[in-house]
């Protein structure tokens, strides 16, 4: 019922689950790296409390495993912001939950779907954060990600393809971060001395976006 | 390092069951880590809910009583806690007469509170905020968060208690406590970095010999590093800082604060350098509070917050408190 889109294939719930569980283990793998590139510019965090968000959406959508991609968004979403706390609870949550919304209920989108869907979610951060592209924020590694799929999604690549490229330009736009001056969050508070230090919140931004891509790889889409 | 812990994933669990055990007079909820007063909703009284990261004991969870807040939602260390906690904490305060929430301004505070502030008022239960942002050593611009909420977030939950505990309705309870922010100013001094139980060690690198200023109460750096000064020289830096954005012209309460390591003893001595200071800047002191209430877990260092206060503010800061941190006129 269905036909796998022109543009690759269909992102389906158990795609948008798969990559549930790569970003959690992701996510635990690089806790302490994200705690200490959050210890000189912020407060020795970041990692631990995205680990007990993505281990904790991760069990509530394992529990209740939602039938359509739009449905585990908004899951995870939600988990993410009763769990997380700090910023990076209702912006990530925020960023989910308003991609999810986008998608609807349909049972399997296309990468294109995909992309409108995410750039929804990064609008949706923006707006609550009132943060700005080169603010030292998570926006320089999303920004460019879904830039980056909607110019390969245009140039006829497939899922996998477009998602690499996402996962690629967010690591850049990661690394980045590091010689920009923080304007929002806690290292606004630190001025200059936020320069020479990669935003953590980008770092973990670009994590999310790589398991989309790794997702894509191995199921060949 | 060394802490008095289990392990860090229970801590504010374990701090939870503790301040269950040893005051009965609050309703602790260990799994949805809300801290109500006893007897919650008052009738015809205002509800008044903080909350913040943990690691600022006693803030906010120890001002939680009679004349104080009527609920406090303590996050994980240093993280802001979740909306779930504080629409939980405004339905059980909730009388009819609505819930104040106050909120110190960092991002995720700021964030998590209006989720709250939603989830609450989506369930009927009217909502007021007052978002504390005292701390002068950050430059309120496009090019910050804004000034973050310190120590005058106890002169805040004091008089706003007051205030609710008296019967004021919503509108000037929420009026009173913005009026006591836009009165205060603080400043913070760090001697030493504190160590969150996450990381197992100090948050930033300070070396022997220097002290930071301007620091705020997570953690993180401040704006300047300078060899270390003396008590009379960090209280000139500190009064002048904030006499620099607040001319008061009434009488100040001044809170002397400690960052949680610092002894009595050397914050007593810093409370004299800091009424030296004030007296040659020819500013009245009507009281002063000494000791450790908007902390940083194990950082040494203090903080000054200076709030002009008319007759009024006056009157409902002398009013009877009685919570876990502060208690007076019982």
């Amino acid at each position: 019922m269905n036909a796998t889109p022109p543009d690759g294939s269909p992102i389906d719930a158990a795609f948008v689950r798969r990559w549930l569980d790569t970003a959690a283990t992701v996510v635990e793998r690089e806790a302490a790296a994200l705690t200490e590139l959050d210890s000189p510019i912020g407060d020795a965090d970041h990692g631990t409390n995205m680990r007990r968000g993505f281990v904790a959406a991760r069990t509530a959508v394992e529990q209740e495993p939602p039938d359509t991609p739009g449905a585990v968004l908004v899951a995870v979403g939600r988990q993410l912001i009763s769990t997380v706390g700090g910023a990076s609870g209702p912006l990530y949550g925020t960023l989910l939950r308003r991609a999810g919304k986008q998608l609807g209920d349909e049972p399997a989108v296309s990468a294109a779907q995909f992309r409108d869907a995410l750039r929804a979610g990064v609008d949706g951060v923006a707006q609550l954060g009132g943060a700005a592209p080169g603010d030292k924020t998570m926006l320089d590694a999303l920004f460019p990600a879904v830039d980056a799929m909607s110019k390969a999604l245009d140039g006829g690549s497939g899922t996998a393809d477009a998602l690499a490229a996402a996962a690629a330009a967010a690591d850049e736009g990661a690394v980045a971060t590091t010689p920009l001056r923080a304007r929002k969050g806690r290292a606004s508070y630190l001025g200059e001395r936020s320069i020479g230090h990669q935003d953590p919140g980008a770092t973990s931004a670009a994590l999310l976006v790589t398991a989309f891509a790794d997702t894509a790889r191995e199921a060949g889409a | 390092m060394k802490m008095l812990i289990n392990v860090p994933e229970t801590v504010v669990a374990d701090a939870l069951r503790g301040i269950a055990a040893a005051h009965p007079d609050l309703v602790v909820d260990v799994e949805h880590r809300v801290i109500v007063r006893k007897g919650a909703p008052f009738e015809g009284k205002v509800g008044l809910v903080s909350g913040g990261g943990s690691g600022h004991e006693p803030l906010h969870g120890g001002f939680v009583g009679r004349g104080m807040l009527t609920a406090a939602c303590p996050g994980e260390v240093f993280t802001s806690p979740v909306p779930d906690q504080m629409a939980r904490a405004a339905a059980a305060v909730d009388s009819g007469a609505g819930v104040l929430f106050i909120v110190k301004n960092y991002t995720g505070d700021v964030l998590n509170f209006d989720m709250a502030a939603e989830l609450a008022e989506d369930e009927g239960v009217q909502i007021a905020k007052v978002l504390v942002n005292d701390d002068v050593a950050v430059v309120d611009s496009l090019y910050t968060a804004g000034r973050r909420g310190t120590g005058a977030t106890l002169f805040v939950e004091k008089i706003a208690g007051a205030a609710a505990e008296e019967g004021a309705p919503l509108d000037r309870v929420a009026a009173l406590a913005r009026q006591v922010n836009e009165s205060s100013r603080s400043f913070g001094v760090a001697l030493t970095a504190c160590s969150t139980p996450a990381k197992g060690g100090p948050t930033f690198d300070l070396p022997d010999g220097e002290l930071e200023l301007g620091i705020g109460i997570h953690g993180e750096p401040g704006r300047e590093r300078r060899p270390m000064m003396t008590s009379g020289e960090i209280a000139d830096f500190s009064v002048d800082a904030i006499l620099e954005d607040l001319r008061p012209d009434a009488p100040v309460l001044a809170l002397v604060n400690g960052m949680g390591a610092t002894p009595l003893l050397e914050l007593y001595g810093f409370a004299a350098e800091v009424h030296r200071v004030l007296a040659e800047r020819k500013v009245p002191v009507a009281r002063t509070l000494v000791g450790n209430y908007v902390t940083s877990l194990d950082m040494a260092g203090c903080s000054v917050t200076l709030c002009q206060a008319d007759e009024e503010l006056l009157r409902l800061y002398d009013a009877p408190v009685e919570t876990p941190g502060l208690s007076w006129g019982n």
